[in-house]
Formats: C-alpha cells, sequence, structure tokens
C-alpha cells in the first residue's frame, strides 16, 4: 500500500502514449503506452522483431513517430533533433558497442563529459579540472584506470561495452536507455555490467532492453514484455515468468493456442 | 586517485614541451626554406625551380585544408577548386584595376564594355581586396555546408555535391566575358602592384617568402584546431556521427566551421598561386584539379597534416620533372601513382613512415619488433619475472 502511494507522487520521467511507428505500412510499434517513473530500473524483454529498438529510437529521435506521442519528463520530444533530446538528459547505448576507435578511452570519456557542446565553446574551452576528475574517477568505475591511455580498438568486447556505459553516465543523463548491454559478453562480464547498472539506478532513471534471461533476474525489479509492437505484460519478474501469454510467445507456439490462453 | 595529478602534470608538460620543439622545427624549417633553398637552388642552376616551388608551396596550403576536412573529418571534398579560384580572382581582380585613373583594364574594350561593372567597384580597395581573399571563400562553403549538412548528406553525395557546385561555378565564370573575361581568365604578371610590376622578381621573391610565412602559419591553425578536443570531436564525426548526434553534440556546425576554415586556407592559396604563376582562370575549376588536391594528401598521408605539404611538393614535383623530359606520359604517372598509393600504401608516405620503418629498423639489427600490449601485461610482476627467466635462459 504505502508503496503505491509514494509510485503515485513520483513523477513520471517518461511517459509513451498510443505511440505508433509505421515504415512503408509495416507496423513496427502499434499503439503503444507504457510509462516509468524517475528512479525506475526498467526491463524491456520481448522476442526479436518486437519492436524494442524502434522504441527507443523514437524517445532518443533517430525516428519520428507516425501517431502517438512520447513525453520526457512532460515535454513532448517530437520534432526534436538527437542532440537536442541528448542535452535534454536522455543518454543512449547501443547494441554493438559503439565507441570512438581510434581515440583513447579517457579521450572518449572526456568527449562525453564535456559540458558546453557548442562549436566554439569546445574550440576555445579546456576541460575544467572538475571534468577531468570525473574522467579519472569514472575510468576507475568501470576499469579502465590502466588501459586509459591506449587506443580504443584495442580493447576487448566488454571492456568496450563498459567504455560504452562510461560515456554514457559521463554525459550524466537523468534517463539511461541500455539496448542489450551484455550480447556476447562472458558470464563473469554479463554479471559485472549488472553489478554496474545496479549501482547506477541508485542515481538514475534506466531503460534495460535484454534478452538474456538470466541477467534480467539479476537486475530487474519491474519488467515489461513488448511483442509485435504492443505491452503484452507487466509485472515482477515471478509474475512474467509464470504468465501463460508470455511462455506461448517466448515458446513460439502457434497463434491459435495463445489466442486461446488470452 | 592520489598519484593520479603528479603524472597528469607530467603530461601537460610533456605536451607543452613537444609543442615548443614543434614550434621550433618549424620556424627553422621555415627560415631554410626563405634562406638558404633559393640560393641554393641557383648555385646549382636551377634558379627556375625556386618560382616553382613558391606556387608548389601555396599548392601546399589547400592540400593542408583537404587534410582537414577529408583525412580528419571524412568528407571527400573534390570540389575544393572553386574556393581557390574565388580567391585568386578577388586577388587578381585587385591587380588588374591597378591602372592609372580612368583606365578600365585592357580585355573590357575588346568586349566593348565602357563602365567597370559595379561588384569590381571595391577591388579599388586595397583592404577590401585582402578581406574579399579571406572572407568570400569561407562565406560560400559556409552557406553550401549549412545547406548540405543540415540535410544530413555525407559520403559519395557530399562528393558528388561539391563537384556539382564546382560545375556551377566554372561555367559562370567561363561564359561571362563581359565581366571577368571568360575562358581567358585574368592575367596578373603586367599588373602592378604598390608601384612595382608584379613579375618583377623582388615582387615574386616578396610572394615567395610570404608563401612560406603563411603556409607555416596555415600549418599551425591546423595544428592547433586537430590536437584539442574540437580536433579529437572531429574524428569522432568522421568515425561515427550519429553517436557523437547521441553524445548530444549537433555535428553540422562542426562541419560548417571546418569545411569553411579549409575553404579559407584554399582562398588563400589561390591568390598566393595566382600572383607567382600569373594568371587566374576557369582551368583552376577543371575538376581535374580539385581531384589532384586530393590525391596529393592522398599520397602523403591523410590525417597527418604534414603528409599533405609532403604529398603536395612530391607529386608536384615529380609532374614538373617527368613532364619535362616525356611530355606525353605525365597523366599516366599520375594515375599509376594513385592506385599504387591506394593499394600499396593506403596511408600514405607519412602514414607508412609513422607505422613501419621502425620495425623494420628492429628487425634488422636484429631485435623483435615491438608489439603493442596492453600496459597492464607491461607492469605485471608474474610476467616481468616470467620474461626475465625466459631470457635469462635464451642468454645461457
Amino acid at each position: 500500500m504505502k508503496e503505491t502511494l509514494t509510485a503515485n507522487i513520483m513523477t513520471k520521467i517518461l511517459e509513451i502514449q498510443n505511440l505508433t511507428v509505421s515504415f512503408d505500412g509495416f507496423k513496427a510499434l502499434k499503439h503503444l503506452n507504457f510509462s516509468m517513473n524517475e528512479g525506475e530500473l526498467r526491463v524491456v524483454i520481448g522476442p526479436n522483431g518486437a519492436g524494442k529498438t524502434t522504441f527507443l529510437d523514437v524517445i532518443t529521435g533517430k525516428v519520428q513517430p507516425t501517431e502517438g506521442r512520447a513525453l520526457f519528463k512532460q515535454k513532448n520530444l517530437r520534432s526534436l533533433a538527437e542532440h537536442q533530446i541528448a542535452r535534454m538528459g536522455i543518454g543512449r547505448k547501443f547494441q554493438t558497442p559503439r565507441v570512438y576507435l581510434n581515440l583513447t578511452p579517457r579521450e572518449n570519456l572526456e568527449l562525453s563529459c564535456n559540458r558546453t557542446k557548442g562549436v566554439f565553446d569546445t574550440l576555445f574551452g579546456k576541460p575544467s579540472k572538475g571534468e577531468r576528475k570525473t574522467v579519472s574517477g569514472l575510468l576507475e568505475t568501470i576499469g579502465l584506470t590502466t588501459k586509459a591511455d591506449i587506443q580504443a580498438s584495442l580493447l576487448s568486447h566488454g571492456e568496450k561495452q563498459r567504455l560504452e556505459i562510461g560515456m554514457l553516465v559521463a554525459q550524466s543523463p537523468t534517463l539511461l536507455l541500455v539496448d542489450e548491454p551484455v550480447a556476447g559478453l562472458t558470464d563473469e562480464e554479463t554479471y559485472q555490467v549488472g553489478e554496474l547498472l545496479i549501482a547506477l539506478a541508485q542515481t538514475h532513471s534506466i531503460l534495460v532492453i535484454e534478452h538474456d534471461m538470466e541477467f534480467v533476474r539479476q537486475i530487474a525489479r519491474q519488467v515489461t514484455v513488448l511483442h509485435e509492437g504492443t505491452v503484452l505484460f507487466e509485472g515482477t519478474m515471478d509474475e512474467v515468468q509464470n504468465d501463460q501469454r508470455v511462455i506461448d510467445v517466448y515458446l513460439g507456439q502457434s497463434t491459435n493456442s495463445t489466442e486461446g490462453a488470452s | 586517485m592520489a598519484n593520479d595529478t603528479p603524472v597528469k602534470n607530467r603530461d601537460i608538460q610533456a605536451k607543452q614541451w613537444n609543442l615548443g620543439i614543434e614550434i621550433m622545427v618549424i620556424v627553422a624549417i621555415a627560415l631554410l626554406t626563405i634562406f638558404l633553398v633559393p640560393p641554393a637552388l641557383t648555385a646549382i642552376g636551377q634558379a627556375f625551380r625556386i618560382k616553382l616551388l613558391g606556387r608548389f608551396l601555396s599548392l601546399a596550403i589547400v592540400a593542408l585544408g583537404i587534410d582537414l576536412i577529408w583525412g580528419y573529418t571524412g568528407l571527400l571534398s573534390l570540389g575544393h577548386g572553386l574556393f581557390f579560384a574565388l580567391g585568386g580572382y578577388a586577388f587578381a581582380m585587385y591587380l588588374q584595376l591597378q591602372l592609372p585613373p580612368g583606365q578600365l583594364p585592357e580585355f573590357f574594350m575588346l568586349f566593348g564594355v565602357e563602365d567597370l561593372p559595379s561588384f569590381w567597384q571595391p577591388f579599388y580597395s586595397f583592404p577590401f581586396t585582402i578581406a574579399a581573399v579571406l572572407i568570400v571563400p569561407t562565406l560560400v562553403a559556409a552557406i553550401l555546408g549549412y545547406l548540405v549538412f543540415r540535410n544530413r548528406i555525407r559520403g559519395v553525395y557530399f562528393s558528388i555535391l561539391s563537384q556539382a557546385a564546382l560545375i556551377v561555378f566554372f561555367n559562370f565564370f567561363n561564359g561571362q566575358q563581359k565581366l571577368i573575361n571568360g575562358t581567358n581568365g585574368l592575367k596578373t604578371d603586367t599588373t602592378f602592384l604598390f608601384g612595382t610590376q608584379v613579375s618583377d622578381p623582388r615582387v615574386q621573391s616578396f610572394f615567395y617568402i610570404l608563401t612560406v610565412i603563411l603556409l607555416a602559419l596555415a600549418y599551425l591553425l591546423c595544428r592547433w584546431l586537430t590536437s584539442g578536443r574540437f580536433g579529437r570531436l572531429l574524428v569522432a564525426i568522421r568515425d561515427d556521427e550519429s553517436r557523437v548526434r547521441f553524445s548530444g553534440y549537433n555535428p553540422t556546425s562542426y562541419k560548417v566551421v571546418v569545411f569553411a576554415v579549409s575553404a579559407l586556407l584554399a582562398g588563400v592559396a589561390g591568390a598566393l598561386y595566382t600572383v607567382q604563376s600569373g594568371i587566374i582562370s576557369p582551368k583552376s575549376m577543371d575538376i581535374a584539379f580539385s581531384i589532384e588536391m586530393v590525391i596529393w594528401v592522398a599520397v602523403g598521408g591523410r590525417g597527418t597534416l604534414i603528409g599533405a605539404i609532403i604529398g603536395t611538393l612530391l607529386v608536384n614535383f615529380a609532374k614538373s620533372i617527368l613532364s619535362e623530359q616525356f611530355p606525353q606520359i605525365w597523366l599516366f604517372f599520375q594515375g599509376a601513382l594513385f592506385l599504387v598509393i591506394v593499394m600499396v600504401l593506403p596511408d600514405g608516405f607519412v602514414g607508412w613512415l609513422k607505422n613501419n620503418p621502425l620495425d623494420q629498423f628492429r628487425t634488422l639489427i636484429g631485435k623483435p619488433k615491438l608489439i603493442t600490449t596492453y600496459p597492464q601485461l607491461e607492469s605485471d610482476p608474474v610476467i616481468l619475472e616470467e620474461r626475465n627467466s625466459l631470457e635469462r635462459d635464451i642468454d645461457r
């Protein structure tokens, strides 16, 4: 009872209302409704083609919705460019690690950490002492202090994933969107990334998209299941695992029996 | 964390030290080129090459601009001849107007023009001309760049558009005989600058020195742009532009600025080249010439700056020497050179020098190649101990 009360008082950081995205008639998202509270760590799961990545594309401004709207802190994100949305405080981590391979981890972090992102500020300004401190602190958090000054292309896959999460945090966003952070990682690395996300969740709102059920179990509190562009189910991990519709979708049973179950 | 600060300070000191050395080296090379090279060339009976060197050094300024936009930012412009010509024309117009009062440049008579076209008027003023050499190419590039980059036109499409712009300007300059003498272009060697004929050796050697100085300044400008956070962002835009957007930067404004700076350099180069070669004509807006500029940078090594200068001098001197011997063969040679560079030395000469010879030298003196490993490997006590014992075994 007490929990629901606080949930109501807490402001919604992200609200998606009746969102539809169609590419040449193909509807990647269909009348999707979704909302997330400030400070929440939410995991979105769903089979391939459920529209998870498109969902992130809409929030970050890469794709414009055909219908409906996405609100971030009650502000409509439509018609804002990617960099404007990023400056409002939404950071995104891509499915494959996207770091600047020809720069060192330190330089990667410094670019993301930069507070004044105009051309001339970047040209004439120098990284402040505070920024340099943030960067070396972050290097420590993501465990790359010893490799701070070698080319990022020499890092392993897992290190690149951590570096990109570090870059995200350096932007100091209020909402982190994390797309399949553990794809291609070893079990140990997966666990490390999970711990990193849980630690970050204390100060950020985080939306994670993931396939790896083991990993989801490690970090998830609230899980949303997407299927064919709409929300199929929302609940705790245990509820999700025991829901017949979710099981059907994941086990790939025929459409008939899915309908029968629901 | 505690021992982080001294390391940082040492890094910064080392950087400043390196910068100091680099500036001294540049000044030394510039002084050598100004005071030692001309007498040396005269002594071996090659005095005419001084003039060529002056021209090629001014071309090296464009090459720096191309390196900035292509080597660092990843935008392959095949239309820099446009900005080169704009700078050249602006300066040539000023020189053409250095006449007794009431007279018009000669070519106007040929086409029966009696009154000076109004856009020529301000070119009576020397300060205006200098401003025009600097600002007109920059502004054209900024407007063009804004329209192109704002619409997220990249890669091959950008290259094609840059050529299209070049052709538009080429046709305009080529067709307007009554305004700027069309195909024939504007001659500068018979004109006067501050009372002395432009082809006079004193004027020419003044421009030679000016070219060397401006090239050194252009190099320093590019070094400054590419060394700090700004330069790293250019590399980031080249490597992954959409990531840059999601980090909260707007790549459009960065690309516009870099494109404009490279056009500025091209404009300066055009003006310097024009006075030293004696003419500017629409030929400098030939597509082939703009592509040649890219070849110079590719040969020298892109993304290295110094490579742009070396490549320009190398290709152009090869061109002038080869075409003296075999007038017909140069174009074949240029094509072959480009093929060889692309296939054998994709990083250009400087890129190759940076990476390989050290390794090759080490193999020569019987030492193993340097291998890049993680720093922690080098300092890991277990591995160090293992390595030492291995070396002891080998010694025995």
